[in-house]
């Protein structure tokens, strides 16, 4: 049993939390796909910038001595969202918007979302530093520890608060956006935009009110995503450039456009990165003692060895590419 | 058109007067080589994307590529190494490499004896799982003893440019491999694959210590022409020889890019450049006329990368050193592409004149974000507020916004570049 | 004063104009339809007064008020719809939702209306759960003509409805434009199968080289050697 709780640790825990971040960016990504055709790829900046907003509101409510019963990081966490949202909806009128005005293809769109990456991470250092935060400074980081001794476990279940928040406010997000998405009128006319964009306007759909409420729900699951990354690990200046891939691949293993597939490939790349760099030797050591001399377990026995644990989500996108090269979910083919 | 090349060059010129004049000498003539070897890069991303379409954000991959070449070729022979077991058991892994592939290929023809559709499928997920297995089971402990007896395998000893030149074939190898994968992509989808291709490569390279020394870093690597010490050694002075090293070395950097100049603009002027244009503007109406659309793209994405192969080995073999963790996407591919866009895609002047006004653009804002902020600081002192904290490496980061802001700028106002492509009329 | 009114409208899409000089006007009650060659400008007429391309000269006045240029968003709600030729539904999107982006515009209620389409296209009511992607051509133009009812519009654009229908859907459709005609809503639409076409419509335009060529109502047309020869083979 001890050998089970340690696959739960290091493989469900880790891989779910790596997941619902990745989804939650993801998701952002598709919808900005979905609707303006191009691959944002300013959306870890987003996040980067959202967990900053979510820090210095922290460290706000920490200098005025406001303390509260759960990470202040997620107390905050709406405002920041709030000004996520006001911050994309900025660099959608001052960069995006007058380039498609004039017409521009999406991969000049693209490419101008590079220089927002740039001019933002230039200015987090400019203003924080290249060094990294932390949020839990002046609080504590709880950690949970369920003792599995009834099930004959030596170790016990662990996971930290901010974790057991974090896949609880996922999971909320998650149905939420399922809700706007199936019942609301506006976001009903997202679908139909990511859908036909033409007959969305014929149909007289107010397209630049769309656009504006997808930046506002992409910055918002951005800030979201990033604040909860830095609160899990620490807040640095290219805390979310690090993961755009996994990231993008979870949007493309999902299919872009498709908001489900993107939360579905959130999840599928979070748990396969765990489960591949996952130390078997912890779970199959039992087996040395029936295994003869020369066939003892080494040390470390992962699929792939940890430095490498980026090249997973990218040979999963490789594949889908290859097999099936609209995503999972037939996302979009133009 | 001409008259406009003609002043933006002259500008340029007397920009690095100005940079000189005030940085001095020893850090101009740097940043000069080093210029060089990005307006050959640049050239290589103007191939790809600005001649063919085809978006490249793995040129950070293509370079250490070149950077690892040329350390292997140049530097010095490791005895320990080779008088070890290191060889000897490098080549059992290379074997067993050799058996995986080809157990993969049985795997993928056993449909010959019968073997189809799903079990078919199962098998060559298998055959690349125990190929991966055997792999692994031999280079590992290879790596391990390696790098415990004799560090890490070495160099060939040999002089820098048949480094620079396996820089370009093994950047060639490795983007006919990505090429063969991705191409067929479409834009967004290639943006993302080749970004994740330099990851894996920049991994790859940071953790194969065995091979590459990792992040130790492998130094002094030897010039291909003769280092300031070899001219003091002769009897120059401090300045002279400097001077003398580094123009020699400049030398050679621009005969290459000169020479690979002409023969891109040979290339693109011809038959094959027309077809090329044809297929960028269209690459439909292209493939419906008959044209193997996918062996041309393949071209010219291998061309453009081995200029990119070539390129980061001169610049590796220039700084003498070999860091794999000092590459960066921002530093080495997303500076290449502002180069590009600024300067105008597809016009080769348009390129080198973006490379070397960009790359002096990115050292200068450093040193001038500094004076600006010491500037500043030392008013809101007078008026009684608090320094600027840590000026020196805020500034250092300046240069990243500088960069994203100018990119910003040229789509915005001038899309097509400072020179941009010319419109002929033959097509 | 008509429904609408086009005069001496100029337009194109930047280049060359397409559009040099048509002039048309639609009662409420009436069934107009657009017929020519290939190229005549008849799609484009359409879509320069839905605000699609741009109207370099000339008016159109809906309701009275000259509307040239103005964007879909501010036409449907003043009571002008559109039915594309191709894509004409959101295929990931079932039937009802569909309907209610035909309805985006609306503040009120249209649970109404829906019911009133429901009635007009019983199909649709046993499909209304089904993605619109999944229906049969026949189906998808009843769901596409379905979405442009839902605001209610006092002028429906149809551009070429019988498109790729089998005959039998082709007079069903008819059938069902004569219908909404008579329920109060004025019909402008392009048409390749003009004899069919003009033989219920009160006015027929026939546009070459983006210029009205003849005017008059369906039989007159039809009866007019001129056209006969020219336009409708023979």
């Amino acid at each position: 049993m001890t050998e089970l709780v340690f696959f739960i640790n290091q493989v469900v825990i880790a891989g779910a939390v790596l997941g619902c971040i990745y989804a939650l960016g993801a998701v952002g990504i598709t919808l900005i796909f979905g609707i303006l055709r191009f691959a944002h790829f300013a959306h870890s900046e987003l996040m980067t910038s959202g967990a900053f907003f979510a820090f210095m509101l922290a460290a706000l409510f920490a200098s005025w001595g406001i303390v509260t019963p759960i990470p202040t990081g997620f107390v905050v966490l709406p405002l920041a969202m709030v000004m996520s949202a006001i911050f994309a909806l900025g660099i959608d009128k001052g960069f995006y918007a007058p380039l498609r005005k004039r017409g521009a293809k999406p991969v000049i769109l693209l490419i101008a979302s590079i220089g927002v990456t740039l001019m933002v991470q230039g200015l987090i250092r400019l203003f924080f530093g290249a060094g990294s935060y932390s949020f839990f400074e002046t609080e504590t980081k709880d950690v949970f520890r369920i003792d599995t001794s009834f099930l004959g476990s030596t170790r016990p279940l662990v996971i930290t608060e901010p974790q057991l928040l974090m896949i609880v406010v996922t999971v909320i997000s998650v149905l939420a956006l399922h809700l706007f998405l199936t019942r609301s009128r506006l976001g009903k006319a997202m679908r139909a935009m990511a859908d036909n964009a033409d007959l969305a306007q014929v149909s007289g759909i107010n397209t630049a009110l769309v656009v504006r409420v997808t930046w506002v729900v992409a910055g918002a699951l951005a800030c979201m995503a990033g604040t909860m990354l830095a609160l899990d690990v620490t807040l640095k200046p290219d805390l979310a450039f690090n993961i755009i891939i996994p990231i993008f691949a979870a949007a493309i293993v999902g299919g872009l456009g498709q908001a489900y597939g993107a939360i579905a490939g959130g999840l599928l790349i979070g748990f396969a990165e765990s489960l591949a760099v996952f130390n078997w030797t912890m779970v199959l050591r039992p087996l040395n003692a029936v295994l003869p001399e020369w066939a003892q377990l080494p040390a470390t026995l992962a699929l792939v060895p940890t430095e490498y644990k980026l090249t997973v989500a990218f040979v999963i996108l490789v594949v889908v590419l290859l097999v099936r090269p609209t995503g999972i979910f037939k996302g979009a083919s133009s | 058109m001409i008259r406009r090349s003609l002043s933006l060059f002259a500008g340029l010129f007397v920009l690095i007067l100005v940079v000189g004049w005030l940085m001095g000498l020893p850090f101009t003539s740097s940043r000069l080589v080093e210029a060089a070897a990005y307006a050959l890069i640049a050239l290589g991303l103007n191939i790809q994307w600005g001649y063919g379409g085809l978006f490249n954000f793995g040129i950070m991959g293509f370079l250490m590529l070149g950077g690892f070449a040329v350390t292997f070729m140049s530097y010095p022979v490791n005895a320990e190494f080779w008088g070890g077991d290191g060889p000897m058991l490098l080549g059992r892994a290379l074997l067993a490499f050799a058996l995986g592939v080809l157990l993969v290929l049985a795997a993928r023809r056993s449909d010959r004896i019968g073997i189809t559709g799903r079990w078919k499928a199962t098998l060559v997920v298998l055959a690349w799982f125990v190929g991966y297995c055997v792999y692994r089971s031999q280079i590992d402990p290879a790596a391990a003893y390696i790098e415990a007896n004799a560090g890490f395998v070495g160099g060939l000893g040999l002089n820098a440019v048949f480094g620079w030149i396996f820089g370009g074939i093994l950047a060639a190898g490795v983007a006919y491999i990505v090429g063969k994968i991705a191409l067929g992509l479409r834009t967004d989808y290639l943006a993302i694959a080749t970004i994740g291709i330099s990851e894996i490569i920049r991994a790859l390279i940071k953790n194969m210590d065995w091979l590459t020394r990792g992040t130790l870093t492998v130094s002094p690597i030897p010039w291909p022409t003769p280092l300031p010490q070899d001219y003091q050694a002769g009897g120059a002075d401090q300045v002279t020889a400097l001077l003398l090293a580094r123009g020699g070395y400049l030398a050679l950097a621009i005969v290459v890019l000169g020479l690979a100049m002409w023969l891109v603009s040979r290339a693109y002027s011809g038959p094959w450049g027309r077809m090329m244009r044809a297929i960028r503007d269209n690459h439909i109406a292209a493939a419906s006329m008959g044209k193997d659309v996918k062996s041309r793209q393949l071209e010219i994405f291998i061309f453009g990368s081995v200029l990119m192969g070539i390129g980061g080995a001169m610049l590796v073999s220039f700084t003498q050193i070999f860091d794999p963790s000092s590459y960066q996407p921002i530093n080495h591919t997303f500076l290449i592409w502002v180069m590009i866009i600024v300067g105008g895609a597809g016009n080769n002047w348009g390129a080198v004149f973006g490379a070397v006004l960009i790359w002096l653009v990115w050292v200068v804002s450093e040193p001038v974000a500094k004076a600006i902020f010491e500037t500043i600081s030392y008013w809101s002192t007078t008026v009684g507020w608090s320094e600027i904290p840590d000026i020196e490496s805020r500034s250092a980061q300046m240069r990243v916004f500088v960069l994203g802001l100018v990119i910003t700028i040229a789509l915005r106002y001038a899309p097509k570049g400072l020179i941009p492509e010319r419109v002929r009329q033959d097509a | 004063m008509p429904l609408i009114e086009l005069k001496h409208v100029v337009g194109g899409y930047g280049g060359a104009p397409i559009l040099n000089g048509v002039n048309m006007a639609i009662e409420q009650s009436d069934i107009g339809v657009i017929v020519g060659p290939n190229g005549a400008g008849k799609s484009t007429t359409l879509k320069a007064i839905f605000g699609l391309l741009k109207v370099t000269a000339g008016t159109i006045d809906f309701l009275g008020e000259n509307v040239a240029n103005s964007l879909p968003d501010k036409l449907v709600p003043k009571g002008l719809s559109f039915v594309p030729q191709e894509k004409n539904v959101f295929t990931s999107m079932s039937v009802e939702e569909n309907l209610e982006m035909g309805a985006f515009t609306r503040k009120d209620s249209f649970a109404e209306t829906m019911a009133w389409v429901y009635e007009m296209f019983p199909v649709l009511a046993e499909k209304r759960r089904q993605p619109a992607g999944e229906l049969s051509g026949g189906q998808r133009q009843m769901v596409a003509m379905g979405r442009a009812l839902m605001s209610k519009p006092k002028l429906l654009m149809l551009d070429e409805p019988s498109a790729g229908l089998s005959p039998r859907y082709v007079i069903e459709i008819f059938e069902t434009i004569v219908r909404v005609n008579a329920e109060g809503v004025g019909i402008l639409m392009v048409e390749q199968n003009a004899r069919q076409a003009l033989a219920f419509a009160s006015k027929g335009f026939v546009l070459a080289g983006g210029q009205n060529r003849f005017t008059g109502t369906g039989a007159e047309l039809i009866a007019d050697p001129e056209v006969a020869k020219s336009f409708l083979g023979g």
